[in-house]
């Protein structure tokens, strides 16, 4: 539960609210083994702590790699860390994307937004054992074409790991020569077996929702489609209550849910 | 290479239509092929056809003063684009251009209009169908206009 410092290796400027910090251990100490899908409480010193997803690679324990948007004031403390900066580091915690239930499946990611950060911890497992997947296609919404995240990696993927990638926007200028629209629509247009498929969705809630109903107007399981919620967490171990969401801890039992567990909960307002 | 009917037939636009209807539907459509860059409409122009789209993208654009041309929506392969024709006056209310080449097959609004006028259990087929259309053209830019990824939503903190 204590907070362990780490240091920051590398700083990156995605766009121009969003960053990533790539965090190691000081000296020999061993890396940070983490699932796709997991999330660290990082703590800025005299800000606060957040829990943010881990967006790194997970075959490369010794970098631990966080993206996130500035908004809030520990966000921003974290933003303007430089190489050298420490920050207080706790996890992993909670679950990870079911790499194993996905076997010989297609697998249909649906990114939105900062959304798209957890899921490219998922990409790099799922790029690094290809030939365990049969298809695997991300369609990714963001809010403009300067807010695309990680170009170069979907590009990489797309060119080397056999990736079908649609991004999209909802609103361009007369530069942008990719999609305008909402990645709901690229859903309808991608081509996959609906009754072999797992689907795999992160962004704000509200296109999550609809992203699933799409999912499961093609045809897939609802057991089959799984969302990351991201809430409140505080403890991160489900003592505080802080994230409950329903029945559910998100921080325990999540981040990642079957659609199917939170289907309900996620129409409730007022939670 | 497959004729209309069968084109129309496998698109689900048109499938489950009863054979009758679908060779009146066939009787109104014909292939289209646009270059990129080419317009397959513009705004205030007779809307006097709808396109099923079998290949590349379109996209449908607004231009205004001092911005030049705003696209809205990228329409693609598969999409059924435009309802003007159904929708009086019948004028085209958006710009549409090809980004790539486009191929696709274009109905004839007025040609289907006096089908569906003359047979009203194939005009209420093709309402429904052109309804659903509708629908999600406008559930997408409800979607849009949320500007979902700008409000912090989506993120942890």
């Amino acid at each position: 539960m204590l907070p362990v410092p780490y240091r920051v290796q590398r700083r990156r400027q995605e766009s121009h609210d969003t960053f990533t910090l790539e965090l190691s251990r000081s000296g020999s100490a061993p890396g940070l083994e983490f699932a796709p899908g997991q999330f660290n409480m990082l703590y800025a010193f005299g800000a606060g702590e957040v829990p943010i997803s881990i967006s790194g690679d997970p075959a490369r324990p010794d970098v631990i790699a966080h993206t996130t948007r500035v908004v809030g004031g520990v966000t921003r403390v974290l933003s303007r860390l430089r190489r050298g900066g420490t920050v207080g580091l706790r996890g992993p915690f909670g679950n990870g994307w079911p790499l194993e239930q996905s076997r010989g499946r297609d697998v249909v990611i649906v990114a939105g937004g900062i959304g798209l950060a957890p899921l490219r911890a998922l990409l790099y497992a799922l790029t690094a054992n290809r030939g365990r997947f049969a298809r695997i296609a991300l369609v990714y919404g963001a809010r403009t074409p300067e807010d695309v995240l990680f170009g170069a990696e979907l590009e990489r993927w797309r060119t080397s790991a056999d990736v079908e990638i649609a991004v999209t926007v909802d609103r361009a200028t007369e530069s942008w020569a990719g999609r305008v629209g909402v990645v709901t629509a690229l859903l309808r247009r991608l081509s996959f077996d609906p009754a072999n498929a797992v689907g795999m969705i992160c962004g704000p809630e509200v296109m999550m929702r609809y992203a699933a109903a799409e999912l499961l107007s093609r045809g897939v399981a609802p057991d089959s489609i799984f969302l990351s919620i991201e809430r409140n967490m505080k403890c991160a171990v489900g003592h505080c209550g802080h994230c409950l969401f329903g029945p559910l801890f998100i921080c325990r039992d999540g981040p990642v849910f079957p659609y199917e567990r939170v289907e309900t909960t996620l129409r409730v307002a007022e939670l | 290479m497959k004729d209309l009917e069968h084109l129309l037939r496998e698109h689900p636009f048109a499938s489950g239509l009863p054979s009758a209807a679908l060779s009146l539907l066939v009787g109104c459509a014909s292939n289209v092929q646009y270059e990129p860059g080419e317009y397959l409409f513009r705004t205030g122009e007779p809307a006097d056809r709808f396109f099923i789209l079998r290949h590349g993208e379109v996209a449908v654009e607004v231009y205004a003063a001092g911005r030049g041309r705003i696209t809205i929506e990228t329409a693609g392969e598969g999409d059924v684009l435009g309802w003007s024709w159904l929708v009086p006056p019948h004028r085209w209310l958006f710009d549409g251009r090809a980004i790539t080449l486009t191929r696709a097959i274009a109905l004839d609004g007025a040609c289907l209009r006096a089908k569906c006028e003359a047979n009203h259990d194939l005009g209420y087929e093709l309402l429904k169908r052109v309804t659903h259309v509708m629908a999600e053209r406008l559930t997408s830019a409800r979607l849009q206009v949320l500007d979902l990824y700008g409000d912090g939503s989506g993120d942890v903190v």
